[in-house]
């Protein structure tokens, strides 16, 4: 019976050792890797980081987005009604991307106050609104109830 | 009228699901074989029933019944056949009758193939699974019903979301649900061997191939969303960590981990009590997908609806079931005999490794897929001010990667190992030539490639050594060039079926660790604005714009970019990437154009533009990738070839035999 307990001891020290060695990795990687939400409420506030990967949502701003001919960088504002962040963009733009659309950018803030984006989402749903978005808006006043149906129909109003 | 009679095959299946659930676990505690036998009785009957419905909603769906509210919001008369039949499985109510049509069709195969098994463990194993069965037909009935009529039907539908309307996804649902719900028949036997209080290896040896089915449908199921993913995003990824996908992997990693320790129960009747909380989790992990994508509270392409209702209904359901088996487990585990003993350098020690380091990285995955659920849960009970957090990719590569490559590392060695007690510098001698290659390899790619770090280096040893480890494993086993060739053809037709199905499927492990290696840090890209004419190089190989023009799809209007690859100046092919424009659904999809030359993608997409400005293209050279889908294929055949040994036949004769197998023999022993 001594080895059997052995066996479980074994057993049990292997477990606890890779269980913790797994819990040091999740929380380092968790230091660098959680991508904090912004609105540009938010930015223009200077509560973020300028360098460190977050992300902002909010619409594209009517008349804001400048094309460079000749070039794939995409230039626009994303606004949540109270602010607005100027976002760089090179690259494809999501399908259903256009002016007065919920989108979020995934990217880092530069010192200078502008947001380059390393990814934009905008889903391939028309009446599709980012759940970041919509809560962005509401705390600035500016969900409009057409908005809140649109996605409560397709899920993403909370 | 075909809609009404599908409601009420539903229905009917639905009692049949009450009385499976009760009836035969009375007749296995009283000993009363009428009410035992009666479960076989209601689950084929139930999967008749199912079937009828299932049949019924597709026909709706073929013939534009717009009287069905189901249809009328998610198809279109104008869509292609295909994808008005998997339009029947693209949304909410439609994908849980597919579900449910799993469930009782694995109910059923237990039913009629099970003969061979002790009559209690049969009905009590037919009981849960009806208890599984009326929880989601009752949800189906109360929140979710697929055959509700409207009163003034339209004059055509809604349509199918565009993204959906591709082969790749038509077929995802079925194979990802065979998978999923399959796993229901491993937690059935669990649970049914809690209450019987008896685990062993006759059992094991019954799991196993139900497990194994449901892997391999699982494996297929995930390769075909990735693959999906990958040339219909346009992103030129194949994986990207997002909770849907991880939704799906879980499950995966819990069969995975459960095949391995399956094989210690069968052959060692060790682990035992392990084996069964796996195979609690595992279903586990598929009920908490199915709660993660129907519910809405993450949102995806996956997500069909949101509806408060529901999301309580399956959080219910998925307490009761983890919950109550739990329960169990801690009541009935400790009564469990403890089995065989065995060295920590033994086969057992290795599979075991396997299971602790699968079962380690599962629970990361849990932890960074369910982490911004718990900062809402946090931030609506007023412990945190308003945050929104989500995990990124990079925390799952940090986490997940070195994970893994202990397992990458052993799962050559493992099966070189004898059982209960062995000896590693043996085994790792025969390894050598594995060895001096993958290291010969490492320091190849450590000169030659242009890409910073040692990851590369690192990961291409890794599949060498998978590769060619796994094959001299085999080639041992059959003593090729040790014995006279005769001798060795004669072990060839003799190796166990289980035993080249392992090999085989390792074998894929190893293309599909080349193939992520190729997508994560051996791609090119390039984004630019292209005219017509043209030519971009891309890691050697030129892409030409020829033209773009616009075509007219069955029910969409696409802009086509031909591009034409050249290589050292000679054409190589030429690939289409498409904008399409689905007017009916008012939305757009992007599809890649890929030519595949087995070594690598050439990957294009085409992006906004105009004749005068150019358009924005996105060009990829993606070396090794297409090993991604060919690994997970012939890790699934693998799967299929071990599921076809004779031992491990659903319903094989429940012989004992706990032979000691010699030292080079395959997880299922060679007996």
């Amino acid at each position: 019976m001594r080895s059997r307990k052995r066996q479980r001891l074994w057993l049990v020290s292997i477990g606890v050792l890779l269980l913790a060695g797994a819990a040091t990795l999740a929380l380092t990687a968790f230091e660098d890797n959680l991508v904090f939400f912004h609105s540009p409420s938010d930015i223009a506030a200077g509560k973020t980081e300028a360098g460190r990967l977050v992300r902002v949502g909010g619409l594209v701003e009517d008349g804001s987005v400048e094309r460079t001919p000749g070039s794939p960088v995409i230039a626009f504002r994303l606004t949540d009604g109270a602010a607005s962040t100027s976002v760089v963009y090179e690259g494809i733009l999501p399908d259903l991307f256009r002016e007065g659309q919920g989108v979020v950018a995934n990217g880092r803030l530069q010192s200078d106050g502008t947001f380059v984006a390393v990814e934009i989402l905008a889903k391939h749903d028309e009446n599709y609104m980012p759940p970041e978005v919509a809560d962005a808006l509401k705390q600035t006043g500016k969900w409009r109830h057409a908005e809140g149906e649109a996605a409560v129909e397709t899920g993403t109003g909370s | 009228m075909t809609a009404e009679i599908g409601h009420f095959a539903l229905i009917a299946a639905f009692v049949l699901a009450g009385v499976q659930m009760v009836a035969p676990m009375i007749g296995a505690h009283r000993g009363d074989i009428g009410l035992m036998e009666l479960a076989r009785g209601t689950a084929l009957g139930q999967f008749a029933l199912v079937v009828l419905s299932f049949a019924a909603l597709v026909n709706a769906f073929v013939v534009s019944d717009f009287s069905v509210l189901n249809v009328a919001q998610n198809s279109h008369s104008a869509k292609p056949l295909l994808y008005k039949i998997s339009g029947a499985w693209g949304n909410h109510e439609g994908s849980l009758l597919l579900w449910v049509l799993i469930l009782t069709l694995f109910g059923a195969m237990v039913a009629a193939f099970g003969r061979n098994l002790p009559p209690t463990l049969r009905a009590r194993t037919l009981s849960v699974q009806g208890m599984i069965a009326f929880g989601f037909m009752a949800f189906m009935l109360f929140t979710s019903n697929p055959f509700e009529r409207l009163e003034f039907p339209p004059a055509d539908g809604a349509g199918l979301n565009p993204l959906l309307q591709d082969p790749g996804l038509a077929f995802h649902p079925p194979f990802l649900y065979f998978g999923y719900v399959g796993l229901s028949i491993a937690f059935s036997f669990a649970v049914a061997a809690l209450i019987e209080g008896k685990v062993d290896a006759a059992w094991a040896r019954w799991v196993r191939p139900w497990t194994l089915a449901a892997w391999c449908g699982l494996t297929v199921g995930i390769a075909l969303g990735s693959w999906w993913a990958y040339y219909e995003l346009g992103w030129g990824g194949f994986w990207f960590w997002d909770p849907v996908e991880n939704a799906s992997f879980m499950p995966w990693l819990a069969a995975t981990a459960l095949l391995h320790s399956a094989i210690v129960v069968e052959k060692r009747d060790a682990l035992k009590s392990w084996t069964i909380l796996l195979a609690i989790v595992a279903f586990s992990m598929s009920l908490l997908g199915t709660f993660l994508v129907r519910s809405g509270v993450l949102t995806s392409v996956h997500a069909f609806a949101t509806d408060p209702e529901r999301g309580v209904f399956i959080l219910a359901l998925l307490g009761v079931a983890i919950g109550g088996s739990l329960t169990l487990y801690a009541i009935r585990a400790p009564a469990l005999r403890a089995g065989g003993v065995f060295q920590p350098v033994s086969r057992e020690g290795g599979l075991l490794l396997n299971n602790l380091f699968l079962s380690t990285s599962l629970a990361t995955v849990l932890l960074g897929t369910l982490y911004p659920l718990f900062v809402d849960v946090a931030v609506n009970l007023g412990w945190l001010g308003p945050t929104k957090v989500s995990v990124g990719a990079p925390y799952f590569n940090a986490t997940f990667g070195p994970l893994m490559a202990p397992i990458l590392a052993a799962i050559v060695v493992g099966p070189l190992l004898s059982w209960k007690r062995s000896d590693l510098w043996e085994a790792l001698r025969r390894l050598w030539l594995a060895a001096v290659v993958a290291f010969g390899a490492m320091a190849l790619v450590l000169i030659y490639s242009s890409v910073e770090g040692v990851l590369p280096a690192i990961g291409i040893g890794a599949a060498v050594w998978i590769i060619l480890g796994t094959l001299i494993e085999f080639a041992e086993r059959i003593r090729l060039g040790r014995a006279p060739i005769g001798e060795t053809l004669r072990r060839l037709r003799r190796v166990p079926r289980a035993s080249v199905g392992m090999t085989t499927a390792h074998i894929g492990v190893g293309l599909v660790v080349a193939g992520v290696l190729g997508a994560t840090v051996f791609k090119s890209e390039s984004i630019q604005t292209m005219r017509a004419g043209d030519t971009v190089d891309v890691a050697g190989y030129g892409f030409t714009l020829d033209r773009v023009e616009r075509v007219q799809g069955p029910n969409y209007v696409a802009e086509r970019g031909v591009f034409r690859l050249t290589s050292d100046g000679e054409e190589i092919g030429t690939v289409n990437a498409e904008r399409r424009n689905y007017p009916v659904e008012g939305s757009q999809t992007t599809e890649a154009g890929i030519h595949t030359i087995w070594t690598a993608d050439l990957y294009a997409v085409l992006g906004e533009g105009s004749p005068a400005n150019g358009w924005t293209t996105r060009l990829y050279h993606n070396p090794l990738v297409p090993w991604i889908w060919l690994g997970s294929i012939v890790m699934a055949f693998g799967g299929v070839i071990s599921l076809s040994d004779r031992r491990l036949r659903v319903g094989a004769p429940a012989g004992r035999r706990r032979a000691a197998a010699p030292p080079v023999a395959a997880p299922a022993g060679a007996d």
